[in-house]
C-alpha cells in the first residue's frame, strides 16, 4: 500500500474519532466473530496492514507467491471445473447419474464409494451388511469399475475418486479400465483422494496404522510420477478436518502440515521434489463465513508457495502452486427448512470463486436427509453456472485483492496457521502429532466449543435456533433400492466363479511378498486387479502384513 | 436417597460409518451433565456394541449413524439385546435418518431419534426423564 508514515498517522488519528462515535452509539447484540470464533476488525483500514508489500505479499496471478491465483489467466482462460460428487447403489445407477450430470453441464466427474468399498470389505462381507450402496457406489471388483465407466472414455473426462485406505486398489482398477478402453495411462487426468493422514485426523476411514498407510500413499505418488504423469495421486484435504469441527485456521494448518508430511516422506524415499510436487493437489472446505473463507484460500496459496520454495527448495514454479478443489460445507446444512440450504450453498460457492478454486462441488439442499435427488443436484450445479455466467465476479481476477479486511485476515490466518505448523514440527512432525492425538483433540475441542456456542444461542442458524417454523415442508428424498445388495453379491459370486482363482491367489501372494519386502505395491496390485482380485481380498493382505488400526476413541 | 447409582450410557458408533463429530460431542455433553459415559469409538459391529453394553452394565445405548445403514443397524442391536435378555437397556440415537424412516425405527423399539439440529440440552433432558439405572 503506497501510504507513507504521515498519511498512516493521519488515518490512525481519524480512526480514533470514528471509534469514539462507534463506541458511543447503540449496536445490535452481535459478536463480530467468524463461524470459527476469530474476531474480525469492525472496520479495516490501511493501518491494519503493517509492512504490506504488494510485490512480496500479493504479486501477480500465476507467479510466486500465487496469492492472487495459481494461473495468469485464472477464469479467463478456463472456468473452475464443475465437479459434483456422485455415487450410490450399483455401478449402473451411478453411471446413469454421471451421464445425467454431464448432460446438465458439469465438466468433471467425482465418484463417491460406499462404506464397504471405502473400508476394504467386499459387498458380501458380514461387515458390509446394510451398508452396500448406501453412502456411495458399491465396487468390489474390476467388473464393477468397468460398469461404472461404461460408455465413458477415460481420455475424454477428468475423474476424481474419493477413496483413501483402498485408493491403491481403486486406482489400479481405473488404470486397467483405461487399458481395456485402449487409453494409455499418460493421457489420464484426474485425482484420487488418497490422503491417509487426514483419515486418522478427521474422516476416519482406515485399515492399517499410520506408517504403512503413508507408505502406500508414497508408493502411489512415486508410481504416478513415472507412469501416470497427468494424474493427481493425492488430494491433500482440509474439507473433512473442517467437517469434523475444526476452525478455519486449524483446517488450513493441519492440511498444509499433512502436505509437508507427504513431501517429507517422498524426499526420504529418495524422490526429487520437483519430480512429484506438481502432481499434488488440495481440497478445502468452503464454509459460511465469507470473509474468513476467501482469506483462507489466499493464505493457503501463499503459505504453500513459501513452504515448497523455502522449506523444501523446490525449483520449478509448478512445484510451488497450490491447486485446489473445494466443496461447500456439508455440516452447515440444516434438515429444517431445507430450501434455505440453496442460499447457504450459493454464498459458500461465491466464496470459493472469490477464493480462486480450480474445481468446485456444491452441495444439494436435501443432503442432511439423504443422498441428492436429480432435482436437488441440478439446482446445486446451476448455482455454479449462474455464478460463472451471470454474476460478473469472474470478469476481474482476485477482485477482493486489496480489500483492507481481506488482506488483514489473509495475513492473520497465515500467521496463526504457521504457528500451528511450528508446533507440529516441535512435536516431531505430523505422524508423531497424530500418534499422540494432537490434531484430533484440537478438533474435538473446537467442535465442542462451537456446539456450546450454538446451544447458548451465541451463534445463529436460521431455521434451527432462530426463525423456526412449526410446520415442516416435506421434500422428496432419494431412496436406495434394497435390491442393490442382492445384485451386487450375485455379481461378485459370478466373478469369483469365472475368474482364474489360482492366478488370483498367486497375485495376492505377490502383493504380500512385495509388502514385506518394502517394494512399491502398485504394479503388484494392478496385476492382481487384472485377474479380478477384489477390494476385500487385497485389503486382507494389507491387514495381514501391516496390522489393523483401532480407534483410540478420544472424545 | 443413599448412594443412588449414576445412570450409565454407552455412546456407540455402529457399522463402518466414521462420522464421529456428533457422537463425541454427545458423549462429552452427557459426561459434563453428570452421567457416566462410555464411548465405543468407531467401527463396532452390533455384536460388539451389545457385548460392551452388557459388560459395562449400561442403562442406555445412544447410537450415532450417518451412513444410511440405520434400518439395519438399529433393529439388529435391539434384536441382540432381546436375545441376551438385556432388552431393558434403552436404545436411542441420531444421525442422518430421513423422517420417513423414524416411525419404523420407533416401532422396532428405538425410544427416540434426535434429528440434525438438536441441541445437546434436549438430549440431556430426555435422558434424565427416560433413563434410570437398571440395577440401582
Amino acid at each position: 500500500m503506497p501510504f507513507d508514515e504521515r498519511e498512516l498517522e493521519e488515518i490512525r488519528k481519524r480512526k480514533e474519532i470514528w471509534e469514539r462515535e462507534y463506541r458511543n452509539l447503540s449496536k445490535r447484540d452481535t459478536n463480530l466473530t467468524t463461524v470459527s470464533g476469530m474476531d474480525v476488525p469492525p472496520l479495516a483500514t490501511p493501518g491494519d496492514l503493517n509492512g504490506f508489500d504488494y510485490i512480496r505479499d500479493l504479486g501477480f496471478p500465476g507467479s510466486f507467491p500465487f496469492t492472487r491465483g495459481v494461473y495468469s489467466t485464472m477464469y479467463h482462460g478456463r472456468l473452475w471445473t464443475m465437479r459434483q460428487f456422485a455415487g450410490f447403489g450399483s455401478p449402473e445407477d451411478t453411471n446413469r447419474r454421471f451421464k445425467f450430470l454431464l448432460e446438465q453441464g458439469q465438466t468433471g466427474l467425482s465418484t463417491a464409494f460406499d462404506m464397504p468399498t471405502l473400508m476394504g470389505y467386499d459387498c458380501d462381507h458380514p461387515r458390509a451388511r446394510g451398508e452396500v450402496g448406501k453412502e456411495g457406489v458399491s465396487v468390489s471388483s474390476l467388473a464393477d469399475m468397468e460398469a461404472l465407466f461404461a460408455d465413458i472414455k477415460l481420455d475424454e473426462v477428468t475423474t476424481s475418486m474419493t477413496i483413501n485406505c483402498t485408493a491403491s486398489v481403486i486406482l489400479a482398477m481405473y488404470l486397467v479400465v483405461a487399458e481395456k478402453q485402449g487409453v494409455s495411462w499418460d493421457r489420464l487426468d484426474g485425482t484420487i483422494q488418497n490422503d491417509m493422514l487426514k483419515e486418522f485426523i478427521a474422516q476416519r476411514e482406515w485399515i492399517c496404522p499410520p506408517r504403512p498407510s503413508v507408505k502406500i500413499v508414497v508408493d502411489m505418488i512415486e508410481f504416478c510420477a513415472k507412469r501416470v504423469p497427468k494424474w493427481h495421486p493425492v488430494s491433500i484435504s482440509g474439507y473433512h478436518i473442517r467437517e469434523a469441527g475444526s476452525t478455519a485456521v486449524q483446517e488450513l494448518a493441519f492440511t498444509l502440515a499433512d502436505g509437508i508430511g507427504y513431501v517429507q516422506e517422498c524426499i526420504e524415499r529418495g524422490l526429487d521434489v520437483d519430480d512429484f510436487a506438481s502432481q499434488l493437489s488440495f481440497f478445502f472446505n468452503v464454509h459460511n463465513d465469507f470473509l474468513e473463507e476467501v482469506s483462507k484460500f489466499r493464505a493457503a496459496r501463499r503459505m504453500w508457495a513459501k513452504i515448497m520454495r523455502e522449506r523444501f527448495g523446490a525449483k520449478e514454479p509448478k512445484s510451488w502452486m497450490l491447486r485446489t478443489h473445494a466443496q461447500t460445507a456439508g455440516a452447515s446444512l440444516t434438515a429444517q427448512q431445507p430450501l434455505n440450504n440453496i442460499v447457504r450453498v450459493a454464498i459458500q460457492a461465491l466464496a470459493a470463486v472469490f477464493g480462486g478454486t480450480q474445481s468446485l462441488h456444491t452441495n444439494s439442499m436435501d443432503e442432511t436427509l439423504a443422498l441428492p435427488t436429480e432435482e436437488a443436484v441440478t439446482v446445486a450445479l446451476r448455482t455454479q453456472q449462474i455464478i460463472a455466467e451471470e454474476s460478473g465476479i469472474v470478469n476481474s481476477i482476485d477482485p477482493l485483492g486489496g480489500s483492507y479486511v481481506i488482506e488483514a485476515l489473509t495475513d492473520r490466518m497465515e500467521k496463526e496457521a504457521f504457528d500451528y505448523i511450528r508446533k507440529i514440527d516441535e512435536l516431531g512432525g505430523i505422524i508423531k502429532a497424530i500418534d499422540i492425538g494432537f490434531p484430533q483433540k484440537e478438533i474435538a475441542d473446537a467442535a465442542y466449543r462451537y456446539q456450546q456456542e450454538l446451544d447458548r444461542g451465541g451463534k445463529v442458524i436460521v431455521g434451527v435456533n432462530k426463525y423456526v417454523t412449526e410446520e415442516e415442508m416435506a421434500i422428496p428424498t432419494l431412496r436406495i433400492n434394497e435390491e442393490v445388495d442382492r445384485n451386487q453379491i450375485e455379481r461378485l459370486r459370478e466373478i469369483r466363479r469365472r475368474r482364474n482363482n489360482e492366478a488370483v491367489r498367486n497375485r495376492l501372494g505377490a502383493i504380500a511378498r512385495a509388502a514385506r519386502g518394502g517394494e512399491n505395491l502398485m504394479p503388484f496390485i494392478i496385476d492382481a486387479v487384472r485377474e479380478y482380485a477384489t477390494v476385500g481380498e487385497i485389503s486382507d493382505v494389507f491387514r495381514e502384513v501391516y496390522g489393523i488400526y483401532r480407534d483410540p476413541a478420544y472424545f | 436417597m443413599a448412594n443412588e447409582r449414576k445412570v450409565r450410557i454407552l455412546v456407540g458408533k455402529a457399522g463402518l460409518d466414521g462420522h464421529d463429530r456428533g457422537a463425541k460431542i454427545v458423549a462429552r455433553a452427557l459426561r459434563d451433565a453428570g452421567f457416566e459415559v462410555i464411548y465405543t469409538g468407531l467401527h463396532h459391529t452390533p455384536e460388539m456394541i451389545v457385548e460392551t453394553a452388557i459388560q459395562e452394565d449400561v442403562d442406555a445405548i445412544g447410537l450415532s449413524i450417518l451412513s444410511g445403514a440405520h434400518n439395519y443397524l438399529f433393529p439388529e442391536i435391539i434384536r441382540l439385546l432381546e436375545e441376551k435378555g438385556a432388552d431393558d437397556i434403552v436404545v436411542f440415537g441420531g444421525g442422518i435418518i430421513p423422517k420417513d424412516d423414524i416411525p419404523g425405527l420407533l416401532k422396532k423399539g428405538v425410544k427416540s431419534i434426535f434429528e440434525p439440529g438438536t441441541a445437546t440440552g434436549e438430549i440431556i433432558n430426555w435422558v434424565r426423564e427416560n433413563v434410570s439405572p437398571r440395577n440401582p
